[in-house]
Protein backbone atom coordinates (compact mmCIF):
# COMPACT_ATOMS: atom_id res chain seq x y z
CA UNK A 1 0.00 0.00 0.00
CA UNK A 2 1.19 3.49 -0.80
CA UNK A 3 -0.22 7.02 -0.62
CA UNK A 4 -0.05 8.60 -4.05
CA UNK A 5 3.45 8.27 -5.44
CA UNK A 6 5.10 8.00 -2.04
CA UNK A 7 7.07 4.85 -1.14
CA UNK A 8 5.08 1.86 0.01
CA UNK A 9 4.12 2.06 3.66
CA UNK A 10 3.02 -1.57 3.81
CA UNK A 11 4.34 -4.45 1.80
CA UNK A 12 4.25 -8.22 1.78
CA UNK A 13 1.56 -8.26 4.45
CA UNK A 14 -0.02 -11.67 4.90
CA UNK A 15 -2.57 -11.48 7.69
CA UNK A 16 -5.66 -13.48 8.47
CA UNK A 17 -7.95 -12.51 11.32
CA UNK A 18 -10.11 -15.44 12.29
CA UNK A 19 -13.68 -14.72 13.26
CA UNK A 20 -13.85 -14.05 16.98
CA UNK A 21 -10.11 -13.52 17.33
CA UNK A 22 -8.45 -10.78 19.38
CA UNK A 23 -5.16 -9.26 18.28
CA UNK A 24 -3.04 -6.32 19.18
CA UNK A 25 -1.10 -4.49 16.52
CA UNK A 26 2.06 -2.84 17.73
CA UNK A 27 5.07 -1.18 16.25
CA UNK A 28 6.89 2.13 16.28
CA UNK A 29 5.25 5.30 15.12
CA UNK A 30 5.08 5.41 11.34
CA UNK A 31 5.33 1.65 11.04
CA UNK A 32 2.04 1.51 9.15
CA UNK A 33 -0.43 0.48 11.89
CA UNK A 34 -3.02 3.08 10.96
CA UNK A 35 -2.53 2.34 7.28
CA UNK A 36 -3.18 -1.34 7.87
CA UNK A 37 -6.38 -0.48 9.72
CA UNK A 38 -7.42 1.83 6.86
CA UNK A 39 -7.07 -1.04 4.45
CA UNK A 40 -9.34 -3.18 6.60
CA UNK A 41 -12.04 -0.57 7.12
CA UNK A 42 -12.01 0.27 3.42
CA UNK A 43 -10.86 3.85 3.75
CA UNK A 44 -7.99 3.10 1.41
CA UNK A 45 -7.41 0.51 -1.26
CA UNK A 46 -4.26 -1.53 -1.71
CA UNK A 47 -1.90 -0.48 -4.48
CA UNK A 48 -1.39 -4.20 -5.11
CA UNK A 49 -2.37 -7.43 -3.50
CA UNK A 50 -5.65 -8.91 -2.31
CA UNK A 51 -7.94 -8.07 0.58
CA UNK A 52 -10.75 -10.39 1.52
CA UNK A 53 -13.34 -9.06 3.93
CA UNK A 54 -16.14 -11.23 5.27
CA UNK A 55 -15.30 -13.72 2.57
CA UNK A 56 -15.41 -11.21 -0.27
CA UNK A 57 -12.58 -9.92 -2.38
CA UNK A 58 -13.04 -6.18 -1.91
CA UNK A 59 -11.81 -5.44 -5.41
CA UNK A 60 -14.91 -7.20 -6.73
CA UNK A 61 -17.38 -5.67 -4.27
CA UNK A 62 -19.81 -3.30 -5.99
CA UNK A 63 -19.78 0.25 -4.71
CA UNK A 64 -23.36 -0.05 -3.53
CA UNK A 65 -22.39 -3.02 -1.35
CA UNK A 66 -19.49 -1.31 0.40
CA UNK A 67 -21.71 0.37 3.04
CA UNK A 68 -23.02 -3.04 4.10
CA UNK A 69 -19.45 -4.16 4.77
CA UNK A 70 -18.60 -0.96 6.61
CA UNK A 71 -21.61 -1.33 8.88
CA UNK A 72 -20.14 -4.58 10.15
CA UNK A 73 -16.94 -2.83 11.18
CA UNK A 74 -16.59 -0.54 14.17
CA UNK A 75 -13.65 1.83 14.07
CA UNK A 76 -12.05 3.87 16.82
CA UNK A 77 -10.06 6.47 14.93
CA UNK A 78 -6.85 7.77 16.39
CA UNK A 79 -8.03 11.32 15.76
CA UNK A 80 -11.55 10.41 16.99
CA UNK A 81 -13.37 11.90 13.97
CA UNK A 82 -16.32 13.06 16.02
CA UNK A 83 -18.86 15.36 14.41
CA UNK A 84 -18.40 18.68 16.15
CA UNK A 85 -21.94 19.92 15.55
CA UNK A 86 -23.56 16.87 17.12
CA UNK A 87 -24.05 16.12 20.78
CA UNK A 88 -22.27 13.22 22.43
CA UNK A 89 -25.43 11.18 22.23
CA UNK A 90 -25.93 11.94 18.53
CA UNK A 91 -22.31 11.12 17.78
CA UNK A 92 -22.59 7.71 19.39
CA UNK A 93 -25.94 7.04 17.76
CA UNK A 94 -24.60 7.84 14.29
CA UNK A 95 -24.13 4.21 13.11
CA UNK A 96 -27.63 3.37 14.34
CA UNK A 97 -29.18 6.31 12.50
CA UNK A 98 -27.36 5.35 9.35
CA UNK A 99 -28.60 1.79 9.75
CA UNK A 100 -32.14 3.16 9.83
CA UNK A 101 -32.96 2.70 13.52
CA UNK A 102 -35.62 4.98 14.97
CA UNK A 103 -34.42 7.59 17.43
CA UNK A 104 -36.86 6.59 20.15
CA UNK A 105 -35.68 2.99 19.94
CA UNK A 106 -32.02 3.61 20.46
CA UNK A 107 -31.85 6.64 22.68
CA UNK A 108 -31.90 4.82 26.01
CA UNK A 109 -29.38 2.22 24.87
CA UNK A 110 -27.02 4.92 23.66
CA UNK A 111 -27.44 6.89 26.88
CA UNK A 112 -26.67 3.73 28.81
CA UNK A 113 -23.53 3.08 26.79
CA UNK A 114 -22.39 6.65 27.34
CA UNK A 115 -22.94 6.25 31.06
CA UNK A 116 -20.88 3.08 30.94
CA UNK A 117 -17.92 4.94 29.45
CA UNK A 118 -18.31 7.66 32.06
CA UNK A 119 -20.14 10.22 29.96
CA UNK A 120 -23.61 9.76 31.39
CA UNK A 121 -23.74 13.37 32.46
CA UNK A 122 -22.51 14.69 29.11
CA UNK A 123 -25.15 13.35 26.75
CA UNK A 124 -25.85 16.73 25.19
CA UNK A 125 -22.29 18.00 25.32
CA UNK A 126 -20.63 18.96 22.06
CA UNK A 127 -17.27 17.33 21.35
CA UNK A 128 -15.55 20.71 21.46
CA UNK A 129 -16.39 20.92 25.15
CA UNK A 130 -14.97 17.49 25.98
CA UNK A 131 -11.46 16.64 27.09
CA UNK A 132 -9.23 14.41 25.02
CA UNK A 133 -10.04 11.42 27.18
CA UNK A 134 -13.77 12.08 26.96
CA UNK A 135 -13.56 12.36 23.20
CA UNK A 136 -11.72 9.07 23.06
CA UNK A 137 -14.39 7.35 25.13
CA UNK A 138 -17.03 8.88 22.92
CA UNK A 139 -15.27 7.53 19.83
CA UNK A 140 -15.08 4.08 21.43
CA UNK A 141 -18.77 4.13 22.31
CA UNK A 142 -19.61 5.04 18.71
CA UNK A 143 -17.48 2.19 17.40
CA UNK A 144 -19.14 -0.46 19.55
CA UNK A 145 -22.72 0.82 19.69
CA UNK A 146 -24.05 -1.48 16.98
CA UNK A 147 -22.10 -4.56 18.12
CA UNK A 148 -19.92 -4.80 15.00
CA UNK A 149 -18.55 -8.06 13.66
CA UNK A 150 -15.10 -6.51 13.55
CA UNK A 151 -13.77 -3.84 15.87
CA UNK A 152 -10.69 -1.87 14.83
CA UNK A 153 -9.22 0.54 17.32
CA UNK A 154 -6.31 2.87 16.68
CA UNK A 155 -4.68 3.83 19.97
CA UNK A 156 -7.96 3.57 21.90
CA UNK A 157 -6.39 4.23 25.29
CA UNK A 158 -3.95 6.94 24.33
CA UNK A 159 -5.85 9.70 26.11
CA UNK A 160 -7.46 7.95 29.07
CA UNK A 161 -6.16 7.13 32.51
CA UNK A 162 -5.14 3.65 33.53
CA UNK A 163 -8.43 2.79 35.17
CA UNK A 164 -10.49 3.85 32.16
CA UNK A 165 -8.01 2.09 29.87
CA UNK A 166 -8.59 -1.17 31.68
CA UNK A 167 -12.31 -0.59 31.61
CA UNK A 168 -12.18 -0.07 27.86
CA UNK A 169 -10.15 -3.24 27.54
CA UNK A 170 -12.87 -5.13 29.43
CA UNK A 171 -15.43 -3.71 27.02
CA UNK A 172 -13.39 -4.94 24.07
CA UNK A 173 -12.96 -8.33 25.71
CA UNK A 174 -16.67 -8.58 26.37
CA UNK A 175 -17.44 -7.76 22.76
CA UNK A 176 -14.86 -10.33 21.70
CA UNK A 177 -16.49 -12.91 23.98
CA UNK A 178 -19.76 -12.20 22.19
CA UNK A 179 -18.11 -12.94 18.85
CA UNK A 180 -16.62 -9.66 17.67
CA UNK A 181 -13.24 -9.89 15.99
CA UNK A 182 -10.98 -7.30 17.63
CA UNK A 183 -7.81 -5.69 16.34
CA UNK A 184 -6.27 -2.95 18.45
CA UNK A 185 -3.35 -0.84 17.31
CA UNK A 186 -1.62 0.42 20.41
CA UNK A 187 1.55 1.50 22.12
CA UNK A 188 0.04 0.69 25.52
CA UNK A 189 2.20 -2.15 26.73
CA UNK A 190 0.22 -2.69 29.91
CA UNK A 191 -2.94 -3.11 27.89
CA UNK A 192 -1.25 -5.75 25.77
CA UNK A 193 0.16 -7.56 28.79
CA UNK A 194 -3.15 -7.60 30.62
CA UNK A 195 -5.13 -8.86 27.69
CA UNK A 196 -2.74 -11.71 27.01
CA UNK A 197 -3.83 -11.82 23.39
CA UNK A 198 -1.62 -12.38 20.33
CA UNK A 199 0.42 -9.42 19.20
CA UNK A 200 1.12 -8.52 15.59
CA UNK A 201 4.13 -6.31 15.16
CA UNK A 202 4.61 -3.94 12.26
CA UNK A 203 8.00 -2.52 11.56
CA UNK A 204 9.13 -0.79 8.42
CA UNK A 205 5.91 -1.72 6.69
CA UNK A 206 6.36 -5.43 7.28
CA UNK A 207 4.33 -7.60 9.61
CA UNK A 208 5.88 -10.11 12.00
CA UNK A 209 4.09 -13.35 12.85
CA UNK A 210 1.74 -13.20 15.87
CA UNK A 211 3.43 -13.31 19.26
CA UNK A 212 1.81 -13.95 22.61
CA UNK A 213 2.82 -11.55 25.39
CA UNK A 214 4.92 -12.83 28.28
CA UNK A 215 4.48 -11.96 31.96
CA UNK A 216 4.04 -8.29 32.85
CA UNK A 217 7.24 -6.27 32.94
CA UNK A 218 7.34 -2.98 34.83
CA UNK A 219 5.37 0.04 33.78
CA UNK A 220 7.55 1.20 30.92
CA UNK A 221 5.73 2.14 27.77
CA UNK A 222 6.33 3.87 24.49
CA UNK A 223 8.04 2.73 21.33
CA UNK A 224 11.48 2.40 22.83
CA UNK A 225 10.33 0.43 25.89
CA UNK A 226 8.18 -1.68 23.64
CA UNK A 227 11.08 -2.40 21.32
CA UNK A 228 13.24 -3.38 24.26
CA UNK A 229 10.50 -5.60 25.63
CA UNK A 230 9.86 -7.35 22.35
CA UNK A 231 12.08 -10.39 23.10
CA UNK A 232 9.84 -11.16 26.05
CA UNK A 233 6.96 -11.93 23.81
CA UNK A 234 6.47 -15.62 23.21
CA UNK A 235 6.13 -16.79 19.69
CA UNK A 236 2.73 -18.01 18.81
CA UNK A 237 2.86 -20.20 15.70
CA UNK A 238 0.75 -18.75 12.94
CA UNK A 239 -2.49 -20.63 12.56
CA UNK A 240 -3.20 -22.49 9.35
CA UNK A 241 -4.88 -20.29 6.79
CA UNK A 242 -8.60 -21.10 6.94
CA UNK A 243 -10.90 -20.86 3.97
CA UNK A 244 -12.41 -17.40 3.48
CA UNK A 245 -15.12 -16.66 5.97
CA UNK A 246 -16.68 -13.89 8.01
CA UNK A 247 -14.29 -11.52 9.71
CA UNK A 248 -11.26 -12.31 7.61
CA UNK A 249 -8.91 -9.74 6.26
CA UNK A 250 -5.66 -10.21 4.41
CA UNK A 251 -3.52 -7.56 2.80
CA UNK B 1 -27.47 -3.39 29.78
CA UNK B 2 -29.45 -1.80 32.53
CA UNK B 3 -31.70 1.13 31.90
CA UNK B 4 -30.42 4.54 32.89
CA UNK B 5 -32.41 7.64 33.63
CA UNK B 6 -32.61 9.75 30.53
CA UNK B 7 -31.74 13.42 30.81
CA UNK B 8 -34.73 14.48 28.76
CA UNK B 9 -38.04 12.76 28.16
CA UNK B 10 -37.47 10.35 25.30
CA UNK B 11 -40.68 11.26 23.54
CA UNK B 12 -39.54 14.86 23.18
CA UNK B 13 -36.02 14.08 22.12
CA UNK B 14 -35.07 14.51 18.51
CA UNK B 15 -31.67 13.72 17.09
CA UNK B 16 -29.67 16.65 15.80
CA UNK B 17 -29.22 17.33 12.09
CA UNK B 18 -26.39 15.33 10.56
CA UNK B 19 -25.35 18.32 8.47
CA UNK B 20 -24.24 21.45 10.31
CA UNK B 21 -26.83 24.21 10.24
CA UNK B 22 -26.72 27.98 10.48
CA UNK B 23 -23.89 28.53 8.04
CA UNK B 24 -23.76 31.92 6.32
CA UNK B 25 -23.86 30.26 2.94
CA UNK B 26 -27.42 29.11 3.57
CA UNK B 27 -28.61 32.64 4.21
CA UNK B 28 -27.10 33.86 0.95
CA UNK B 29 -28.71 30.98 -0.92
CA UNK B 30 -32.06 31.70 0.72
CA UNK B 31 -31.90 35.28 -0.44
CA UNK B 32 -30.98 34.33 -4.00
CA UNK B 33 -33.78 31.77 -4.24
CA UNK B 34 -36.32 34.15 -2.73
CA UNK B 35 -35.44 36.84 -5.29
CA UNK B 36 -35.59 34.35 -8.15
CA UNK B 37 -38.94 33.05 -6.94
CA UNK B 38 -40.30 36.59 -6.64
CA UNK B 39 -39.27 37.26 -10.24
CA UNK B 40 -40.81 34.00 -11.41
CA UNK B 41 -44.08 34.72 -9.61
CA UNK B 42 -44.26 38.26 -10.97
CA UNK B 43 -43.63 36.90 -14.45
CA UNK B 44 -46.42 34.36 -14.04
CA UNK B 45 -48.86 36.95 -12.68
CA UNK B 46 -48.10 39.47 -15.41
CA UNK B 47 -48.27 36.73 -18.05
CA UNK B 48 -51.78 35.89 -16.89
CA UNK B 49 -52.74 39.54 -17.14
CA UNK B 50 -51.20 39.84 -20.59
CA UNK B 51 -53.01 36.72 -21.70
CA UNK B 52 -56.26 38.16 -20.43
CA UNK B 53 -55.62 41.39 -22.34
CA UNK B 54 -54.91 39.43 -25.50
CA UNK B 55 -58.03 37.37 -24.95
CA UNK B 56 -60.10 40.55 -24.57
CA UNK B 57 -58.68 42.02 -27.74
CA UNK B 58 -59.30 38.75 -29.55
CA UNK B 59 -62.92 38.76 -28.41
CA UNK B 60 -63.43 42.35 -29.47
CA UNK B 61 -61.84 41.85 -32.84
CA UNK B 62 -63.52 38.58 -33.65
CA UNK B 63 -66.92 39.95 -32.62
CA UNK B 64 -66.99 42.63 -35.29
CA UNK B 65 -66.40 43.16 -38.96
CA UNK B 66 -66.30 46.14 -41.24
CA UNK B 67 -67.73 46.39 -44.75
CA UNK B 68 -66.51 48.97 -47.26
CA UNK B 69 -69.35 49.62 -49.71
CA UNK B 70 -68.98 50.63 -53.33
CA UNK B 71 -72.13 52.25 -54.72
CA UNK B 72 -73.62 50.51 -57.72
CA UNK B 73 -74.82 52.17 -60.89
CA UNK B 74 -77.54 54.67 -60.12
CA UNK B 75 -77.00 54.27 -56.43
CA UNK B 76 -75.73 56.73 -53.88
CA UNK B 77 -73.19 55.72 -51.28
CA UNK B 78 -75.75 56.02 -48.54
CA UNK B 79 -78.19 53.83 -50.43
CA UNK B 80 -75.53 51.21 -51.03
CA UNK B 81 -74.54 51.26 -47.37
CA UNK B 82 -78.15 50.94 -46.27
CA UNK B 83 -78.67 47.99 -48.62
CA UNK B 84 -75.56 46.29 -47.32
CA UNK B 85 -76.58 46.84 -43.71
CA UNK B 86 -79.99 45.41 -44.39
CA UNK B 87 -78.55 42.33 -46.11
CA UNK B 88 -76.06 41.68 -43.33
CA UNK B 89 -78.52 42.17 -40.50
CA UNK B 90 -80.40 39.07 -41.58
CA UNK B 91 -77.40 36.76 -41.44
CA UNK B 92 -77.44 34.34 -38.49
CA UNK B 93 -74.67 35.25 -36.07
CA UNK B 94 -74.97 38.98 -36.73
CA UNK B 95 -76.40 40.96 -33.85
CA UNK B 96 -76.33 44.35 -35.52
CA UNK B 97 -75.31 45.88 -38.84
CA UNK B 98 -75.42 49.62 -39.18
CA UNK B 99 -74.31 51.94 -41.94
CA UNK B 100 -72.06 54.66 -40.70
CA UNK B 101 -73.10 58.12 -41.80
CA UNK B 102 -70.73 60.57 -43.42
CA UNK B 103 -69.79 62.17 -40.11
CA UNK B 104 -68.80 58.78 -38.66
CA UNK B 105 -66.76 57.96 -41.77
CA UNK B 106 -64.98 61.32 -41.60
CA UNK B 107 -64.16 60.73 -37.95
CA UNK B 108 -62.58 57.40 -38.83
CA UNK B 109 -60.48 59.08 -41.48
CA UNK B 110 -59.33 61.89 -39.24
CA UNK B 111 -56.22 60.06 -37.90
CA UNK B 112 -54.92 59.72 -41.46
CA UNK B 113 -56.19 62.85 -43.18
CA UNK B 114 -56.57 65.28 -40.30
CA UNK B 115 -59.73 67.11 -39.35
CA UNK B 116 -61.59 69.64 -41.49
CA UNK B 117 -59.49 69.36 -44.60
CA UNK B 118 -61.91 67.54 -46.87
CA UNK B 119 -64.45 69.48 -48.89
CA UNK B 120 -68.03 68.59 -48.25
CA UNK B 121 -68.50 67.01 -51.64
CA UNK B 122 -65.38 64.89 -51.52
CA UNK B 123 -66.21 61.22 -52.10
CA UNK B 124 -65.46 59.13 -49.08
CA UNK B 125 -65.96 55.39 -48.64
CA UNK B 126 -69.11 54.32 -46.86
CA UNK B 127 -68.73 51.78 -44.13
CA UNK B 128 -71.03 49.31 -42.49
CA UNK B 129 -70.13 48.23 -38.95
CA UNK B 130 -71.18 44.68 -38.20
CA UNK B 131 -71.45 43.34 -34.64
CA UNK B 132 -71.28 39.54 -34.42
CA UNK B 133 -72.68 37.19 -31.85
CA UNK B 134 -69.60 36.40 -29.70
CA UNK B 135 -70.88 32.89 -28.99
CA UNK B 136 -71.69 31.92 -32.57
CA UNK B 137 -70.31 34.60 -34.87
CA UNK B 138 -71.24 34.56 -38.51
CA UNK B 139 -68.48 33.36 -40.78
CA UNK B 140 -66.83 35.60 -43.33
CA UNK B 141 -68.19 33.37 -46.07
CA UNK B 142 -71.75 33.83 -44.84
CA UNK B 143 -71.32 37.61 -44.76
CA UNK B 144 -69.85 37.71 -48.28
CA UNK B 145 -72.66 35.48 -49.57
CA UNK B 146 -75.27 37.79 -48.07
CA UNK B 147 -73.67 40.83 -49.71
CA UNK B 148 -73.47 39.05 -53.07
CA UNK B 149 -77.07 37.95 -52.87
CA UNK B 150 -78.12 41.55 -52.19
CA UNK B 151 -76.13 42.73 -55.22
CA UNK B 152 -73.93 44.98 -53.16
CA UNK B 153 -70.36 45.50 -54.22
CA UNK B 154 -68.36 45.59 -51.04
CA UNK B 155 -65.08 44.63 -49.43
CA UNK B 156 -65.39 42.69 -46.17
CA UNK B 157 -62.77 43.18 -43.49
CA UNK B 158 -63.31 40.47 -40.86
CA UNK B 159 -60.28 41.74 -38.85
CA UNK B 160 -58.56 38.37 -39.26
CA UNK B 161 -55.32 40.17 -39.99
CA UNK B 162 -55.48 41.92 -36.62
CA UNK B 163 -56.65 38.76 -34.93
CA UNK B 164 -53.54 36.97 -36.14
CA UNK B 165 -51.36 39.74 -34.77
CA UNK B 166 -53.08 39.61 -31.39
CA UNK B 167 -52.81 35.85 -31.19
CA UNK B 168 -49.17 36.01 -32.16
CA UNK B 169 -48.57 38.63 -29.46
CA UNK B 170 -50.37 36.48 -26.90
CA UNK B 171 -48.32 33.44 -27.90
CA UNK B 172 -45.12 35.46 -27.58
CA UNK B 173 -46.19 36.69 -24.15
CA UNK B 174 -46.95 33.15 -22.98
CA UNK B 175 -43.71 31.80 -24.42
CA UNK B 176 -41.71 34.60 -22.85
CA UNK B 177 -43.31 33.88 -19.49
CA UNK B 178 -42.56 30.18 -19.79
CA UNK B 179 -39.02 30.90 -20.91
CA UNK B 180 -38.47 33.29 -18.03
CA UNK B 181 -39.85 30.70 -15.62
CA UNK B 182 -37.56 28.04 -17.05
CA UNK B 183 -34.54 30.35 -16.81
CA UNK B 184 -35.39 31.20 -13.23
CA UNK B 185 -35.76 27.49 -12.40
CA UNK B 186 -32.40 26.78 -14.03
CA UNK B 187 -30.78 29.62 -12.11
CA UNK B 188 -32.27 28.41 -8.83
CA UNK B 189 -31.19 24.85 -9.63
CA UNK B 190 -27.67 26.02 -10.42
CA UNK B 191 -27.51 27.95 -7.15
CA UNK B 192 -28.64 24.89 -5.19
CA UNK B 193 -26.20 22.65 -7.04
CA UNK B 194 -23.39 25.07 -6.27
CA UNK B 195 -24.38 25.16 -2.62
CA UNK B 196 -24.56 21.37 -2.51
CA UNK B 197 -21.11 20.98 -3.99
CA UNK B 198 -19.77 23.63 -1.64
CA UNK B 199 -21.39 21.85 1.30
CA UNK B 200 -19.91 18.52 0.29
CA UNK B 201 -16.49 20.08 -0.13
CA UNK B 202 -16.45 22.18 3.01
CA UNK B 203 -17.78 19.35 5.19
CA UNK B 204 -15.74 16.58 3.70
CA UNK B 205 -14.92 15.51 7.25
CA UNK B 206 -18.58 14.90 7.99
CA UNK B 207 -19.16 13.11 4.70
CA UNK B 208 -16.16 10.85 5.29
CA UNK B 209 -17.35 9.88 8.76
CA UNK B 210 -20.79 9.15 7.38
CA UNK B 211 -19.32 7.03 4.61
CA UNK B 212 -17.05 5.12 6.98
CA UNK B 213 -20.01 4.54 9.28
CA UNK B 214 -21.81 2.77 6.46
CA UNK B 215 -23.88 5.56 4.93
CA UNK B 216 -24.88 5.05 1.33
CA UNK B 217 -24.53 7.80 -1.25
CA UNK B 218 -28.31 8.11 -1.35
CA UNK B 219 -28.44 8.62 2.41
CA UNK B 220 -25.91 11.45 2.24
CA UNK B 221 -27.54 12.92 -0.83
CA UNK B 222 -30.87 12.78 1.01
CA UNK B 223 -29.46 14.99 3.75
CA UNK B 224 -28.71 17.69 1.21
CA UNK B 225 -31.99 17.14 -0.62
CA UNK B 226 -34.05 17.61 2.52
CA UNK B 227 -32.04 20.59 3.67
CA UNK B 228 -32.26 22.44 0.37
CA UNK B 229 -35.87 21.42 -0.25
CA UNK B 230 -36.86 23.03 3.03
CA UNK B 231 -34.66 26.05 2.40
CA UNK B 232 -36.05 26.48 -1.13
CA UNK B 233 -39.64 26.02 0.01
CA UNK B 234 -39.21 28.65 2.69
CA UNK B 235 -37.41 31.01 0.32
CA UNK B 236 -40.03 30.31 -2.34
CA UNK B 237 -42.74 31.29 0.12
CA UNK B 238 -40.96 34.56 0.88
CA UNK B 239 -40.47 35.23 -2.82
CA UNK B 240 -44.10 34.43 -3.61
CA UNK B 241 -45.25 36.68 -0.81
CA UNK B 242 -43.11 39.53 -2.13
CA UNK B 243 -44.51 39.04 -5.63
CA UNK B 244 -48.08 38.93 -4.32
CA UNK B 245 -47.56 42.13 -2.37
CA UNK B 246 -46.05 43.89 -5.37
CA UNK B 247 -48.69 42.69 -7.82
CA UNK B 248 -51.40 43.41 -5.27
CA UNK B 249 -50.12 46.96 -4.95
CA UNK B 250 -50.20 47.34 -8.73
CA UNK B 251 -53.77 46.09 -8.77
CA UNK B 252 -54.87 48.19 -5.81
CA UNK B 253 -53.30 51.43 -6.97
CA UNK B 254 -53.40 50.83 -10.70
CA UNK B 255 -56.93 52.04 -11.42
CA UNK B 256 -60.07 50.39 -12.68
CA UNK B 257 -58.35 48.50 -15.47
CA UNK B 258 -56.20 46.56 -13.05
CA UNK B 259 -52.94 48.49 -13.45
CA UNK B 260 -53.37 49.35 -17.16
CA UNK B 261 -55.62 48.21 -19.99
CA UNK B 262 -52.53 46.49 -21.38
CA UNK B 263 -52.19 44.41 -18.19
CA UNK B 264 -55.66 43.98 -16.72
CA UNK B 265 -54.64 42.34 -13.42
CA UNK B 266 -57.25 40.52 -11.40
CA UNK B 267 -57.01 39.47 -7.79
CA UNK B 268 -57.27 35.82 -8.81
CA UNK B 269 -54.03 36.22 -10.80
CA UNK B 270 -52.15 36.43 -7.52
CA UNK B 271 -52.92 32.74 -6.96
CA UNK B 272 -50.34 32.00 -9.66
CA UNK B 273 -47.70 32.50 -6.96
CA UNK B 274 -49.17 29.81 -4.72
CA UNK B 275 -47.33 26.78 -6.18
CA UNK B 276 -43.99 28.59 -5.97
CA UNK B 277 -42.74 27.06 -2.67
CA UNK B 278 -43.53 23.56 -3.88
CA UNK B 279 -41.95 24.16 -7.27
CA UNK B 280 -38.85 25.66 -5.65
CA UNK B 281 -38.55 22.65 -3.36
CA UNK B 282 -38.87 20.32 -6.32
CA UNK B 283 -36.16 22.12 -8.25
CA UNK B 284 -33.93 22.08 -5.16
CA UNK B 285 -34.39 18.35 -4.59
CA UNK B 286 -33.51 17.47 -8.17
CA UNK B 287 -30.52 19.82 -8.28
CA UNK B 288 -29.15 18.77 -4.89
CA UNK B 289 -29.50 15.09 -5.71
CA UNK B 290 -27.78 15.40 -9.07
CA UNK B 291 -24.95 17.49 -7.65
CA UNK B 292 -24.45 15.37 -4.54
CA UNK B 293 -24.43 12.04 -6.33
CA UNK B 294 -22.06 13.39 -8.95
CA UNK B 295 -19.60 14.45 -6.25
CA UNK B 296 -20.07 11.37 -4.08
CA UNK B 297 -19.61 8.98 -6.98
CA UNK B 298 -16.45 10.67 -8.17
CA UNK B 299 -13.52 8.23 -8.04
CA UNK B 300 -11.74 10.23 -5.33
CA UNK B 301 -14.56 9.72 -2.84
CA UNK B 302 -14.29 6.99 -0.21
Amino acid sequence: MRYGRAPEVLRDIDLTLKPGSFHFLTGPSGAGKSSLLKLIYLAHGPSRGLIRLFGQDISTVARRDVPDLRRRIGVVFQEFRLLDHLSALDNVALPLRIAGRRAQEYRDDVAELLAWVGLGERLEALPSTLSGGEKQRLAIARAVVNRPDVLLADEPTGNVDREMGLRILRLFQELNRLGTTVLIATHDRELVQRAGQPVLRLDGGRLSPPLRPGPPVGQASGPRAEAEAAPELALDPPPPVPPPGPGEAAA
Amino acid sequence: MTGLPAQAPARRWRPGPLLPVGEGRDRALSFVIAVLCALACLTAILALAADRAASGWRTQISASATVLVRPGRGQTSSEAAAAAAEALAGVPGVTEARALDRADALRLLTPWLGGGVLPDDAPIPMLVAVDLDPRRPATSAALRAALANAGVQAVLDDHSRWLGDVERAALIARSAALGAGALVALAAGAAVAFATRAGLTSRRDVIEVLHLSGARDGFISGLFERRFAWLAARSGAYGALAAILLAGALKAFGGQDGFTPLLPLQWSDLLAAAPCPLAAAGVAVVSARRAALRVLRAPSQA
